[in-house]
């Protein structure tokens, strides 16, 4: 599955997806993650054949797709609202893509079960949608969307509707699925969390492109830039100037005048603004741990949180009131107190100095 | 109808307001039905008369008959008229739930230009007065020589039917999940297909009812037939208009009877119809 320089625009001007080249290997599961209206549903629907690339060719096993129509494309898809069919059964919904493939009926019929036991569905076959629950409902979308054996199954948000309990399980299960299966999937969520957790790959996009396609540990410890950073996970930013960048580590001094380590992403020279990131949990407040040359900067704490299994620490670091750490809710640790003034550091690996937008 | 009735607190104004107000409804209602009930008992009449006949009013079996009802079904006048109206509306009626249902998913599509202009237009039938219609059908079904034929008949009352099925099925396409029609496609269903086979079923109450709506224009309808049509074309409502102003027999009631109960057992029917396609369709439960 290919996209090459694939361009989307609605009205003409505004272009939507603006050139899209990703790649996707076969039995691989990736996400587009993005926040709404950043074109990663554009790029599924072009995908299904509901809209038309605008410039560009997406391939699907070295053939454009682009002049295929939907029903000729023989993609599986899992819509946000499930989209059943509320007029026919659950095994009738099922048998629907089988139908229109003109597959016998006994031959049918066993497809149809195997799908329902896949999705632990096997008992509901006579049910209507209706008098299924939403989880229920989410598993006869995923078997319908797998039950004419797709190689390529695209999932929009599927997830989305449910609570956070069966949310988790979900997830859990359409993985185990999709690699037991081999299946290739495009899966698009807004959920940061879903995307780390499912995919091999995830594709952040913003603003119609592919901000950073990496699989999930790098996209969480190695944004390429400050959208990544920002869009996952928790994240702490400074505001600084670069003053020398020497053996791949940039010395940055912060907007109040304190000088940190970094390593510079996409920052070049010195005297370039930069937005430096660092996660709440790589944050150190015991400078036993860090190298002795290590640049420490003064913090004051504003706040403490006992979650349980961690402690969450709010505090004021060269301005910044909103600076997190989180410590790990250990014997040794110590609970810091508002109020206190302490000196915080970080390998310089995990503090990465971004572009400043 | 627990929730009518009046709560503790109700002052005597709202007291006075709520047994008046079943009074209003109650005449509304009379006004309606009664002169349709009327017209039952005087089609048994064994008089040629309009009016109660004194051995009616005292309930005498001599005071009552079938003749009229027998003059129906011999008279060839009649039968004539009754044949043409059972050719003439069926035909109509699918040429309005075919035409219009077709206009009525067309016009949903949000891409179609000038959607509000078309769909005021096809509906326009339904409010310019009908005899302008009528007229202007006349003078247009003259110029191709649709004047005086069956399908010119066919196709005036299809016209007049179109409305009713725009409105009714768009109707039900509002609460249309469009979604469906994506996932048929997604799952290799042909455009085609995907209309019959899930958009369809799930506006079928929509048809229905739009089509019953035709049908009883159709199978009403005087004026429109009274231009378009020619003596071969004389449909029922057409002979009662006749018979009304020439020979003035009570065969007309006998004829309005049976077309009432006809009416009723329609709606009926298609009530029942439509109520079982939208359990089937998982709206209401079932």
């Amino acid at each position: 599955m290919v996209f090459d320089r694939v361009q989307k625009s609605y009205d003409g001007e505004t272009l939507v997806v603006k050139d899209l080249n990703l790649s996707i290997g076969r039995g691989e599961f990736l996400t587009m993650l993005g926040p709404s209206g950043s074109g990663k549903t554009t790029c599924l629907m072009m995908l299904a054949g509901f809209e038309t690339a605008t410039h560009g060719d997406i391939l699907l096993d070295g053939q454009p797709i682009n002049n295929i129509p939907p029903h000729k494309r023989g993609i599986g898809m899992v819509f946000q609202n499930y989209a059943l069919f509320p007029h026919m059964t659950v095994a009738e919904n099922l048998a629907f893509p089988l139908e229109v493939r003109k597959v016998g009926k006994s031959e049918r019929e066993e497809k149809v079960n195997r799908a329902l036991d896949m999705v632990q569905m096997g008992a509901f076959g006579g049910r209507r949608p209706a008098q299924l629950s939403g989880g229920q409902q989410q598993r006869i979308a995923l078997a319908r969307a797998l039950v004419f054996e797709p190689e390529l199954v695209l999932m929009d948000e599927p997830l989305g509707a449910l609570d956070k309990q069966l949310r988790e399980h979900m997830q859990f299960e359409i993985t185990r699925l999709a690699h037991n299966l081999g299946i290739t999937t495009v899966y698009v969520t807004h959920d940061q969390t879903e995307a780390l957790t499912m995919s091999d790959r995830v594709a952040v996009f913003n603003d119609g492109r592919i901000q950073q396609l990496a699989p999930p540990d790098e996209l969480y410890e190695q944004p390429q830039n400050s959208f990544v950073a920002q869009f996952i996970g928790e994240n702490n930013t400074l505001m600084g100037t670069v003053k020398e960048i020497t053996n791949g580590v940039a010395l940055v001094e912060l907007d109040d005048g304190e000088v940190i380590d970094a390593k510079p992403v996409n920052v070049s020279k010195p005297g370039d603004r930069t937005l430096v990131s660092i996660r709440p949990e790589r944050v150190e407040i015991n400078k036993d741990r860090l190298s002795p040359d290590a640049h420490l900067i003064h913090a004051e704490v504003l706040e403490f949180i006992y979650m349980g299994d961690i402690y969450r620490t709010r505090l004021r670091v060269a301005g910044n009131d909103e600076f997190v750490i989180k410590t790990r809710n250990a014997p040794d640790q110590r609970r810091l107190k508002p109020g206190e003034h302490i000196e915080i550091g970080w390998l310089p690996d995990d503090c990465r100095a971004l572009d400043a937008r | 109808m627990s929730q009518m009735d009046l709560p503790p607190y109700a002052t005597t104004g709202q007291k006075i307001w709520h047994y008046t107000f079943y009074v209003i409804c109650g005449l509304i209602f009379f006004f309606l039905i009664a002169p349709i009930l009327v017209i039952i008992p005087l089609s048994f009449n064994a008089e040629d008369f309009f009016t109660f006949t004194p051995e009616m009013l005292a309930f005498d079996p001599e005071g009552y008959s079938l003749k009229h009802y027998r003059d129906f079904f011999t008279n060839p006048d009649w039968q004539q008229a009754m044949w043409n109206s059972i050719k003439i509306a069926p035909a109509a009626t699918f040429l309005s739930v075919s035409l219009g249902t077709l206009a009525a998913v067309g016009l949903s599509q949000d891409h179609v230009p000038f959607r509000r202009a078309i769909m005021a237009i096809l509906i326009s039938p339904m409010i310019v007065p009908l005899i302008i219609s009528a007229a202007g059908m006349y003078f247009f079904y003259s110029r191709i020589g649709l004047q005086g034929t069956y399908f010119g008949v066919v196709l005036a009352h299809a016209a007049l039917g179109i409305p009713f099925v725009i409105i009714t099925v768009t109707a039900t396409l509002v609460g249309f999940d469009r979604s469906l029609t994506r996932a048929a496609a997604n799952l290799g269903a042909n455009p085609v297909t995907t209309f019959f086979k899930v958009q369809m079923p799930l506006i079928l109450p929509g048809v229905i009812s739009g089509g019953l709506f035709a049908f009883i224009t159709s199978f009403d309808e005087v004026v429109v037939v009274l231009f378009v049509g020619s003596a071969n074309q004389q449909t029922l409502p057409w002979q009662m208009f006749t018979g009304l102003r020439e020979q003035i027999s009570p065969t007309i009631l006998a004829v309005a009877t049976i077309l009432v109960v006809i009416s009723i057992a329609l709606l009926t029917t298609v009530e029942i119809l439509r109520r079982r396609s939208e359990r089937l369709r998982g709206m209401t439960p079932g």
